[in-house]
């Protein structure tokens, strides 16, 4: 693998994976559980589409087969998706939708914070402008997870519930795989050992604080998301959001 | 993420009118960049069309030479959907005071702040019943809990965080204990 394909393919993943949890965000449009939890969600599904935008056209630019952000995005197959799994899990209750923003928030701060830093100008200027959005969605999805975790026995039992669900696809988020060496070798993705004491420091935190137990490290763990092997939701997920795109392939104008 | 196609968007009539315009050149090389500063400060954000996007920080710089134009303007958030308008808009106002082929660049570093939004600009937006940015976008304003935040309403510092997040990204919702209205607050980045 070259350095251009490594990078070419941590942009799609960084892409995807907020274009599929920005997309789960926006599932909860007009039912989430209060009119305030709705304009936040929906606007951390915004930053994260828009952040997905930002990627997908640099990735595009290196590909430079002719597609652009809106065909890389809406013309690619879940096999071709290259979005973390913990992205593509379902909403379920609030307990679950914010225990998988927040696993994925400490994620994504760890990892913009470092990116900042990318030799690669571009990314280091994409990362810097969401790495202040993310760190508002972090200090909103650690604080839901204190409030549920550390609030009523019925609040306690479903994040409990949540974390146990979700905990076998946060592994992926810190287990490097070449793409991720070949990036922190290039000066551009973080170093994967400092990501993930960061990524494990900060869920302990957030969780013994909220009164909530985390599954062991070594629990087995979902992976491949990085590489196209997804769950049988991201399908799904697919078939609404790229309806339009492929039911009328090429219109100019919506 | 809609695009236009290669078509002129402009209507026959725009055209006819265009073309019966004083040539653009006679119009423009006489501009100086204080002169598009000033045209520029007449574009009002579409979303708080109180305060201009001069005074949001949202052009960064003009590059003028007497024949080409070009404008670099910056993202307020990277989903901001009122990013592209704003570049209309930009467009719209240089054509409208006679420049042929301004050129919309946008900019990405470094990352736009509310540290650029202008103390003019902070006034409007408090008159706009906004409460402006508060202290500067460090990061401990980013992470701060204990931030004082004042009614633009009726100026008491009584106030209580309703949501993170408000009618736009670039907002927070709170409510004023005293005066009971509640009110955006915009957001330090």
């Amino acid at each position: 693998m070259t350095q251009k394909e490594a990078l070419t393919e941590y942009l799609l993943r960084l892409a995807d994976s907020d274009m599929i949890l920005g997309q789960r965000l926006c599932e909860l449009c007009g039912k989430a559980p209060a009119l305030e939890e709705e304009m936040a969600l929906m606007n951390v599904a915004l930053d994260l589409v828009g952040q997905a935008r930002n990627w997908y056209e640099y990735a595009a630019e290196l590909i430079d087969d002719g597609r652009d952000a809106d065909k890389l995005a809406f013309r690619r197959d879940a096999h071709d998706y290259r979005n973390l799994l913990l992205t593509e899990q379902p909403n379920e209750d609030y307990a679950v939708t914010m225990g998988r923003q927040f696993f994925y928030d400490a994620w994504h701060y760890f990892t913009l914070k470092s990116l900042v830093n990318a030799s690669d100008e571009r990314v280091a200027g994409i990362a810097a402008k969401a790495l202040k959005e993310v760190t508002y969605h972090l200090r909103r999805s650690s604080e839901w997870v204190k409030r549920l975790g550390d609030g009523t026995e019925e609040s306690h039992r479903r994040m409990q519930d949540a974390v146990d669900i979700l905990w076998r696809f946060t592994g992926e988020l810190i287990t490097p795989d070449e793409t991720d060496r070949l990036m922190a070798e290039a000066g551009i993705g973080p170093d994967p050992e400092q990501l993930k004491e960061d990524w494990r420091g900060l869920v302990k935190e957030v969780l013994q604080e909220a009164t909530l137990t985390p599954q062991p490290d070594d629990a087995w763990m979902y992976l491949g998301g990085k590489r196209g092997e997804h769950t049988e939701h991201l399908g799904f997920i697919l078939a609404e959001m790229q309806f339009l795109q492929r039911a009328y392939p090429d219109a100019t104008t919506w | 993420m809609p695009q236009h196609g290669d078509t002129d968007p402009r209507s026959a009539v725009d055209k006819l009118i265009a073309s019966d315009r004083v040539p653009a050149d006679a119009r423009t090389d006489q501009l100086t960049e204080a002169d598009i500063w000033a045209i520029l400060d007449e574009v009002k954000d579409p979303e708080v069309p109180a305060v201009s996007v001069v005074e949001l920080g949202i052009v960064r710089a003009v590059h003028w030479d007497g024949k080409e134009l070009s404008v670099d303007v910056t993202p307020t958030y990277s989903g901001c959907p009122a990013t592209e308008l704003i570049e209309e808009l930009i467009e719209e106002a240089l054509r409208a005071a006679g420049f042929r082929n301004p050129r919309i660049k946008q900019v990405l570093t470094p990352a736009w702040t509310t540290d650029w939004i202008t103390d003019e600009g902070r006034e409007k937006l408090r008159a706009f019943g906004i409460a402006p940015p508060q202290g500067s976008a460090s990061k401990r304003s980013l992470l701060g809990e204990s931030e004082v935040i004042t009614c633009p309403h009726c100026g008491s510092t009584h106030t209580e965080r309703v949501s993170e997040f408000g009618s736009t990204a670039c907002k927070a919702l709170y409510r004023c204990k005293d005066c009971l209205e509640p009110f955006d607050y915009f957001k330090c980045i």
